[in-house]
């Protein structure tokens, strides 16, 4: 059955969907990976995300990754309020691990019925004019509903990290993991630092949850099957590095496309948690992590 | 002198004859004594998780049940409420809820959540207590089980597995050119892999080649490198078993693609929803898929519109499907069942009796007539296949109306013509 047809649009399907994986990670890269906060509600917050774009896309007619753009500073005001609810209640008093942990699984299911409450239960899906079409180049096809996302996300994960890379607050967040007495010492809030990364982290799932429910249906609970594969990307790439991020998930994308064309689908999960499996073996720090 | 004051006549007359009642009522058994207490009817259901979107809109129809015979009177002339606990979606929360209901709730009878993998783990309970147990689309349950008080409502036919799918192969097997290969993908699922498991029989049965048979994981966010490997497979035929997720994504990157086979469709759940029929359109048609109920002629059933009526206009309220065409009916045919028996055998206590009953007669609901087989599914299957046609935008009205899911099997409910093959058809 191999061709080069198929492996080269295998190979192409797979970096779209990576990219796509890539937004869901995002926010989670710089929470956990930077900040060292199990925020296990990621992927809930992300279905909040494409709820809330379902929403404006129904009643206004707005193209989804705009309504997901204009939602980020909505999303980032409700990270920092969630995370100056864990510092006062968890960090702050050191029981951030096992308690912290059960405070975002509660916040996961709090999301999960408020969302059951407010919109029901049944599936949601978004209308947009390139949904349903696909550009051709030679022998590649690109769905929009992939292609879209991919750009997005792309461009999101540039944003994110030239933020980081190249602004005194970006550095801030970075430093702030790796030593808080130091950012102290140069004056810095770790605290507020802290409060701002969360934002950060939270409002990439606004515009993630739009890439989301612009490939397919939502339901207020799909949120789950993505917590085992965003908390992988971000181990895979190395904790705190956004550009790990995107190689890991690209990788894995790429790896769960090939798997899924030329040996068979039910092996994909296998075959990219293989792919972790080996790399923390041989890299124990990820990809582009820091021992 | 004080004078004695006799009591009147009919104080006399009026204390003996409470004395008489009382001493009637002290003597009844306790079963009648409690006929003014409400008949429990106990569940659990898929409110919350994966499932929840069919679990609410069948609770909305159970509720409309109840209110139903409320009005009427009640069961055995007693109310009915429901006793019902929310199980998640997850197996492992069925067996408790169903010994408290049992145990704490003392519910009189017993109905099933929605769905195979929520029955299954109730059956034990079930069976150890000998109730009669009607159930709400679970595909071949009863098959490790092999119990005779198990009713189930999903018109999948004596054989379920099979029956499910007969209807695909009839319809493939009876076009010109006849069909000789076959694709078959199924979500990793109980529900969806028992339902290419019987296509699977019918397609060796048929004598039709397999090219690709594969599972892929719930949460796949893409398909279309499956829906490459399906075509670079070069199948005649396409038989799907999946949950709505799966659905949206396989028929997005079937058209996409450009899938180019003979027939596409077979067992996806959710392409019966107001949700994806209405945000996939266009993108329907031509494909072939099972489903159990539409707005065509010739399942105009009594009582089925009266009944959507009244669903529809509590859809919107409690967030699920608007259309309510597929489970809804089910949902309360199943109860109507339940309620029909009960009254004919006069008792709730004797689930002998009431299994005995249900075996042997045959049921008019909002469904149609029903009767089942020996193992408790239907006698014989009504699994339909409807072809999408003519669908020409994302407008919900369109859906309300004749025309658009072709019935096109089985032939005594046949409601149009098979338009063949697929890539032309859509």
């Amino acid at each position: 059955m191999f061709s080069i047809d198929l492996l080269s649009n295998a190979l192409v399907a797979g970096l779209l969907l990576g990219g796509f994986y890539a937004a869901v990670a995002l926010g989670l890269s710089i929470v956990f990976g930077q900040l060292d906060i199990v925020n296990i509600a990621h992927p809930a917050f992300v279905i909040l995300g494409s709820y809330v774009v379902y929403m404006t896309n129904t009643a206004l007619g707005l193209d989804p990754v705009l309504a997901g753009l204009l939602f980020t500073p909505l999303f980032f005001v409700l990270g920092v309020f969630v995370y100056r609810i864990y510092y006062s209640g968890f960090e702050r008093t050191g029981r951030e691990s096992l308690a912290g942990l059960a405070f975002f699984f509660g916040i996961m299911f709090i999301l999960e019925v408020t969302i059951i409450l407010i919109y029901g239960v049944d599936y949601r899906l978004v209308n947009a004019a390139y949904i349903g079409q696909t550009l051709r180049i030679g022998i590649i096809d690109l769905p929009y509903r992939m292609l879209v996302p991919f750009l997005t996300a792309m461009a999101m994960t540039a944003g994110i990290a030239f933020y980081l890379s190249r602004t005194f607050t970006g550095r801030a967040i970075l430093a702030v993991s790796q030593d808080r007495l130091a950012l102290e010492l140069m004056g810095a809030n770790p605290i507020r630092i802290k409060s701002l990364a969360f934002g950060i982290g939270l409002a990439t799932a606004a515009v993630a949850g739009a890439l989301l429910i612009i490939i397919g249906p939502v339901e207020p609970s799909f949120g789950r099957v993505y917590i085992g594969r965003v908390f992988a990307i971000v181990i895979l790439g190395g904790m705190g590095s956004i550009k790990g991020t995107l190689l890991a998930a690209l990788l894995i994308g790429v790896s769960e496309s090939l798997v899924q064309t030329f040996i068979g689908p039910s092996w994909a999960d296998a075959v990219a948690f293989s792919v972790l499996l080996l790399t923390l073996v041989l890299r124990p720090q990820g990809l582009f992590g820091r021992l | 002198m004080v004078p004695i004051r006799t009591k009147p006549l009919r104080v006399w007359v009026f204390a003996g004859v409470f004395a008489i009642l009382f001493a009637a009522v002290a003597t009844l058994p306790s079963t009648a004594r409690a006929d003014s207490h409400p008949i429990k009817i106990g569940f659990s259901m898929t409110l919350t998780g994966g499932l929840a979107a069919n679990g609410k809109a069948a609770l909305v129809a159970m509720e409309i049940w109840r209110d139903d015979i409320n009005k009427k009177g009640g069961l055995l002339g007693r109310q009915v409420e429901f006793v019902y606990y929310d199980d998640s979606t997850n197996p492992a929360n069925v067996p408790g809820i169903y010994t408290k209901l049992l145990n704490v709730d003392k519910v009189d009878l017993v109905v099933s959540s929605y769905g195979t993998n929520l029955i299954a783990p109730a059956m034990p309970i079930i069976m150890k207590k000998k109730m009669v147990f009607m159930t709400l689309f679970g595909l071949a349950v009863n098959d490790r089980f092999n119990y005779d008080r198990y009713f189930q409502i999903m018109p999948s036919g004596p054989v379920p597995k099979e029956d499910w799918s007969r209807g695909f192969f009839e319809l493939a097997l009876a076009q010109s050119p006849k069909p000789t290969s076959i694709a078959l993908l199924a979500t990793d699922s109980e529900f969806a892999k028992n339902a290419v498991a019987g296509a699977r029989t019918n397609a060796e049965r048929a004598g039709l080649k397999i090219v690709y048979d594969e599972t892929f994981k719930p949460g796949t966010a893409d398909f279309s490198p499956i829906v490459r490997a399906i075509q670079a497979s070069g199948p005649d035929l396409v038989y799907v078993g999946c949950y709505p997720p799966g659905a949206a994504g396989i028929v997005r990157a079937a058209n996409e693609l450009g899938l180019d086979v003979k027939m596409f469709g077979g067992g996806m759940v959710g392409l019966q929803y107001a949700a994806l029929l209405t945000k996939l359109g266009p993108q329907l048609n031509g494909m072939v898929n099972y489903d159990f109920w539409a707005p065509e002629p010739t399942l105009n059933f009594p009582g089925i519109e009266e009944f959507l009526k009244k669903y529809q206009a509590k859809a919107g309220e409690a967030g699920v499907d608007p259309l309510g065409h597929y489970l809804p009916p089910y949902a309360y045919a199943y109860l109507e069942i339940l309620a029909q028996a009960v009254e004919a055998v006069g008792s709730l206590d004797d689930h002998g009796k009431l299994a005995e009953y249900i075996h042997k007669t045959t049921f008019n609901t909002v469904v149609g007539p029903v009767s089942f087989a020996d193992n408790g599914e239907w006698a014989k299957s009504r699994v339909l296949m409807v072809q999408f046609q003519n669908i020409e935008d994302g407008n919900i009205e369109q859906f309300h109306k004749p025309g658009k899911r072709v019935v096109l099997y089985p032939g005594d409910v046949k409601s149009g013509e098979f338009k063949y093959p697929y890539t032309s058809a859509r």
